[in-house]
């Protein structure tokens, strides 16, 4: 049933201690939406998780495979966990289904033929089948974002990070790729979302995360966690976040 | 002022024309690859800790750092003392490569470091080598954003590549410039031939420029950067 196991993870960058011991277990089809104050180290630990960034110390395993042991093929665990990038990092060179087929024929050595199919299928899947020819700066946020979604499913991946999703784009493009996310969420994909969407958090989250100063402060189910908090730093969060984006989230 | 041309010295001059390609034809194109993994490495091999960085940015700043003029010297009449001896052409090419590779390092280099950190981390994120993530992703990129210093480089290198006639080049591989001078002390004509053989650098100076402009158009990524002729 545990898809991922984080356990202890540490990081400091210089001086500073970014990550003071991070553990979390996700199950396979679970959603955990990671909130809490910026500069707290929820982007170091997504990319923890595969490795683009070296935590200093703590294990990592996906299934029974671990992460973090300099044995383990570090390429061929990152091939299984999507990750998708608060501000897209499209292959600006590429197009549309080009970014999405590079990793299919690249690394999972598939034939032209079929990677092409597969990437058409995934940007069916995000609605960007007429856009298969564009360019990223040919794209509005909203659609390069579905696009690096697509990217990332095409990799058929064990478990998704998304760090910060739609912090990057205009509030009228939000929806399109929130939505794109609930669909994934309602047909059993694994995923970490850090994100301030509250409404989202609400709504899809199997539980919520709150990190504040590298720790995990609280956790639990959102139901609970937004209306009894338990943590008085959890609540002034959530006041917080209340007062920029109003009662409901967006 | 009475200027006299001549038809006949034409074929001479076409003749020294196709060596000066020759040789900025050759030198750019080794000084490229050259160029480019001397980028590469100083790049990715790992910065101040690495021998193969120290080796690479040493040999940037030798080339850079002194003049074309000496290092052509140097390899033509210095290195025979050695055992070592090129013929014209030969030293020409090889000093003119030697330089132009350190120049086109730092190009390199520059273009490379344009590219944005997070076409890496993407690349990387979906299981790509970093050498794949390179070649895919980097590359691609950076070989389009080297266009227009590359191309500065190529009419330098054109112009300079006058001072193989510094050289003994005989008269069967005589540069343009070199075939210049050869006629000059025939005819006397300086200022004359000094005028046809600018023009004629003129010329490819600008026939590259066009023809450069016309690349770095054809592999522009749509949408990115304005287009050159707005509407
Ligand atoms: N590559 C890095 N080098 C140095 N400091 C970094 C680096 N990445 C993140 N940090 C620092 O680590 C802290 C946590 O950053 P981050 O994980 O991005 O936080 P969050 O995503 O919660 O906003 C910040 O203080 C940030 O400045
Ligand atoms: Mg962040």
């Amino acid at each position: 049933m545990t898809l991922l196991t984080v356990e202890d993870v540490h990081k400091r960058y210089g001086r500073e201690e970014v990550l003071k011991g991070v553990s979390l277990t996700l199950n396979r089809g679970e959603t955990k939406v990671v909130i809490g104050p910026s500069g707290t180290g929820k982007s170091t630990l997504l990319r923890c998780v595969n490795r683009l960034t070296e935590p200093d110390s703590g294990r990592i395993w996906l299934e029974n495979v671990e992460v973090t042991s300099a044995k383990t093929d570090i390429n061929h665990i990152r091939a299984q966990i999507g990750f998708v990038f608060q501000d897209f990092n499209l292959f600006t060179h590429l197009t549309a289904l080009d970014n999405v087929r590079l990793g299919l024929v690249s690394v999972k050595k598939l034939p032209k033929k079929e990677a092409t199919d597969r990437a058409m299928a995934e940007l069916e899947r995000v609605g960007l089948r007429h856009k298969a020819k564009a360019y990223p700066a040919q794209l509005s946020g909203g659609q390069q974002q579905r696009v690096s979604i697509a990217r990332a499913l095409a990799m058929d991946p064990k478990l998704i990070l998304f760090d910060e999703p739609t912090s990057a784009l205009d509030p009228e493009l939000i929806g399109e790729v929130l939505a794109v996310m609930i669909r994934l969420a309602e047909e059993g994909m694994t995923m970490i979302v850090v994100t301030h969407e509250m409404g989202f958090a609400r709504s899809v989250a199997d539980e919520i995360v709150f990190m504040e100063g590298g720790v995990i402060v609280e956790h639990g189910p959102p139901d609970r966690l937004f209306r009894s908090p338990e943590k008085p730093r959890t609540a002034e969060f959530l006041r917080r976040i209340s007062e920029l984006y109003g009662q409901e989230g967006r | 002022m009475n200027l006299v041309f001549d038809w006949a010295w034409l074929p001479r001059l076409s003749q020294g024309l196709v060596l000066t390609l020759e040789l900025t034809a050759l030198c750019m194109g080794l000084g490229a690859v050259f160029g480019a993994l001397l980028g590469l490495v100083r790049v990715y091999s790992g910065g101040k800790f690495s021998p193969l960085y120290w080796l690479a940015s040493g040999y940037v700043h030798f080339f850079r750092g002194t003049p074309l003029l000496v290092q052509l010297l140097t390899i033509y009449f210095g290195l025979p003392t050695v055992g070592i001896a090129l013929s014209p052409f030969w030293a020409g090419l090889v000093a003119m490569t030697l330089n132009t590779a350190a120049y086109q390092a730092e190009y390199f280099r520059g273009a490379i470091q344009s590219v944005k950190a997070g076409q890496m981390m993407a690349a990387r994120s979906l299981g790509m080598t970093r050498v794949q993530a390179i070649r895919h992703v980097i590359l691609p990129q950076a070989l389009r954003l080297v266009i227009p210093p590359w191309s500065n480089e190529l009419i330098y290198m054109l112009k300079y590549s006058s001072i193989v006639s510094l050289t003994r080049l005989d008269a069967g591989t005589m540069d343009l410039f070199g075939a210049g001078r050869w006629i000059q002390s025939r005819t006397f004509r300086y200022f004359e031939v000094y005028i046809i053989v600018a023009l004629f650098y003129l010329a490819l100076v600008l026939i590259l420029t066009l023809v450069l402009r016309w690349v770095e158009g054809r592999v522009r990524i749509p949408g990115l950067g304005t287009p050159r002729r707005s509407v």
